[in-house]
């Protein structure tokens, strides 16, 4: 049995439909558009939304970098690559700088993003409220009469219990002063980064059916209390690779005695910083496994 | 070495290649064909095909054989082969009542129009481990009928409607279109055809589980196994261009029809209801699972949940359909081994920041005028 699959798998039919619920999504921000969420040749819950709306945005002239946990060489991202370098044989690369698609999950990369640029996440569970009510017949309701008291709610009963809003990643947010969402599971440390971005931001989640989207230069606002302003999560030290002060760490044990190292958890980042000249406490002794060598 | 997921690209070549050398085990015991696998484990076969919703036994044997006999891996298998075939049109309904028997019990009548044909079943047998199949022991050769099986028998719930004793089945719309739930999302509440796919394609176990709990008074519908049938009935698929039904071949099917607690109100005589199971293969298990939570999931319509009660939880229909898909489940749930260090390190960094500050207060100190800063700043 030979089978031969269209350009990036999925048929062109399939492929209109999806651009057609990312039409929607971009032209109501925030909003979470139902879609035919196809089943795909790896499981639910490991990237599929992410993967059907990237092979509905593709073109062969594209240029497709990949990142898990901001990292291009984790064992996810390097499968879901693999993937569209098969099935599109597009270029692929790991410079956010040189990427015209970015597919993520769980960060959005240091480098600010540029116009034409799109940055694609994985979502898990699209809806912000789902935690607080698990009925999604109930939170439509919520979200068409935007009553996002429950919300306010929670993030106060944070505050009332541990003195802060306890939520540190899957911060929500409210796009274009409307619908409140999910930014899918990146830290809040991210969250500023959305907000006006020049990129346009489409989000899949394969599971649940849904595709919602930001375009370029919308407000995205983390929900917070004018007394407990949001506070992105911040790291009194620099990558001990390659001494950057301002990006996401990755803490990596080193020892059973509490020994430790933070390095930077966008790997072009570090990479970048280190070929500019930039070196870090431990950037001499770091663990082979973070594959710190002379740049490839 | 979790580490090791950096640089992960040669691990997983060589996992992967570590995967195939072991799902082929000792190569010196002979390899297991996919038609052995489809002839002799054909239950399994069923279940695949019904769980992967596509009704292909030789793919099934294959997925089933790639997935080292992990059924749930196979139906994945199946499923996304599936999703890439192109969809030509519907099927005019199967008729299950010229259904070609193999296997035919009701539990409501001694006897029927057609008889009790028990055909290849475990009923009955006791459950020894039987050590002559080890010993390569041939079968027996297949027992004759007394009398050959009835052409046409027809369904013991059209027997029961032709005496208005049960409710009539919704009448067919021609021409309307049948929902497809691989081709829209499910949406609540969903109707008919849609809540009977999903559970058509929906795990066994969790049917099985859903329905037991109604038989236990979560959501009793009081049930009696009507009819449950076995064998195979021809698809047949009207061709535009030609103007006529075209047969596209046979497909094996069980079907289940319960019979369940009738009701009745001013306007209405009291009926049986129904509750109905249709599966792929010989799937009996699972075709009666479903037939109980079809009807568990009618209680709102048949107004069995009082105002301000909450319903069981096989009569909640966004609860069942939102988890019966076991492709679904185990990718959402086996999704945890990824890596996710990026959220782990944003709640260490909280928790840590909340020790300090709690640290801080222990010690006498004001942490409102001396705010503890994060964590590592």
């Amino acid at each position: 049995m030979s089978i031969t699959y269209n350009f990036a798998y999925l048929d062109e039919q399939t492929k209109r439909m999806i651009r057609r619920a990312i039409l929607k999504a971009i032209a109501i921000p925030g909003y979470q558009v139902p879609f035919a969420s196809r089943e795909m040749p790896m499981p639910y819950g490991w990237g599929t939304g992410g993967v059907q709306v990237t092979a509905a945005i593709l073109g062969p002239q594209d240029v497709l970098k990949v990142i898990d946990q901001g990292a291009d060489d984790t064992t996810n991202a390097v499968s879901i690559r693999r993937f569209f370098e098969t099935t599109a044989g597009v270029r692929t690369t790991t410079h956010t700088g040189e990427a015209t698609v970015i597919q993520t999950r769980h960060r959005i990369p240091e480098l600010t993003l540029q116009a034409g640029q799109t940055l694609v996440y994985q979502v898990p569970i699209p809806e912000p409220l789902r935690f607080l009510e698990p009925r999604e017949t109930e939170t439509r309701t919520l979200h068409a009469l935007a009553d996002y008291g429950l919300m306010h709610v929670k993030l106060y009963e944070d505050i009332a219990h541990h003195g802060h809003i306890a939520t540190t990643y899957a911060y929500p947010v409210t796009v274009a002063g409307r619908y409140v969402m999910d930014p899918s599971p990146i830290p809040k440390f991210d969250n500023p980064k959305m907000h006006n971005s020049a990129a346009l931001q489409l989000f899949g989640a394969g599971r649940e059916k849904r595709i919602y989207a930001i375009p370029p230069y919308t407000t995205v606002v983390p929900l917070d209390f004018e007394d407990h302003p949001f506070e992105p999560t911040r790291f009194g030290q620099p990558c001990d690779l390659c001494a950057s002060t301002t990006s996401y760490l990755d803490e990596v044990v080193l020892d059973d005695r509490g020994k430790r190292m933070f390095v930077c958890s966008d790997t072009d980042h570090c990479e970048e910083r280190r070929s500019a000249g930039h070196r870090g406490r431990l950037l001499g002794s770091a663990p082979e496994a973070l594959g710190v060598g002379p740049r490839s | 070495m979790y580490v090791a997921v950096k640089g992960g690209e040669k691990a997983i070549d060589a996992a992967h290649a570590l995967l195939k050398h072991v799902r082929r085990g000792d190569t010196s015991i002979a390899d297991l064909s996919v038609a052995q696998i489809r002839e002799q484990l054909a239950l399994a076969v069923d279940r695949v095909m019904g769980e992967g919703s596509l009704f292909d036994p030789d793919l099934a044997a294959l997925a089933i054989k790639q997935a080292r006999g992990d059924l749930i891996e196979a139906a994945f298998l199946v499923r996304a082969f599936r999703t890439t075939l192109p969809r030509f049109g519907a099927s005019e309904p199967i008729d299950t009542a010229d259904m070609e028997i193999e296997r035919r019990i009701s539990a409501t009548f001694k006897d029927l129009p057609g008889g009790q044909v028990l055909g290849p079943t475990f009923d009955y047998t006791h459950r020894l481990i039987d050590f002559l199949l080890e010993a390569g022991v041939a079968p027996p050769a297949p027992p004759q009928a007394p009398v050959p099986v009835q052409a046409a028998s027809p369904r013991v719930t059209d027997l029961l409607a032709g005496d208005d004793l049960i409710e009539q089945s919704p009448v067919g719309a021609p021409g309307q279109d049948v929902g497809d739930l691989t081709r829209d999302p499910l949406n609540f509440p969903a109707g008919r055809d849609l809540r009977l796919q999903n559970l058509a394609r929906g795990d066994e176990g969790f049917l099985l589980a859903l329905g037991y709990s109604t038989q236990r008074g979560y959501g009793r519908t009081h049930p009696f196994a009507g009819e449950i049938r076995f064998g195979s009935v021809e698809l047949e698929l009207f061709v535009e261009d030609l103007g006529f039904d075209v047969p596209l071949g046979d497909i094996d099917v069980t079907e289940c029809q319960m019979i369940n607690q009738f009701k009745g109100s001013h306007s209405e005589a009291p009926r049986f209801t129904r509750g109905y199971g249709l599966v792929f293969g010989q799937a009996e298990r699972k075709a009666m699972a479903m037939a109980l939570v079809d009807r568990a999931l009618r209680a709102r319509e048949l107004g069995e949940i009082p105002e301000g009660n909450q319903a069981a939880p096989a009569q909640d229909e966004e609860f069942v359909l939102s988890h019966s898909d076991n492709i679904q489940s185990t990718g959402f749930v086996e999704h945890l081994k990824l890596p996710h260090y990026v959220d782990f390190q944003a709640e260490l960094v909280l928790l840590r920041r909340l020790q300090a500050e709690r640290a801080a207060q222990q010690s006498g100190q004001d942490a409102s005028v001396q705010p503890v800063r994060e964590a590592a700043e």
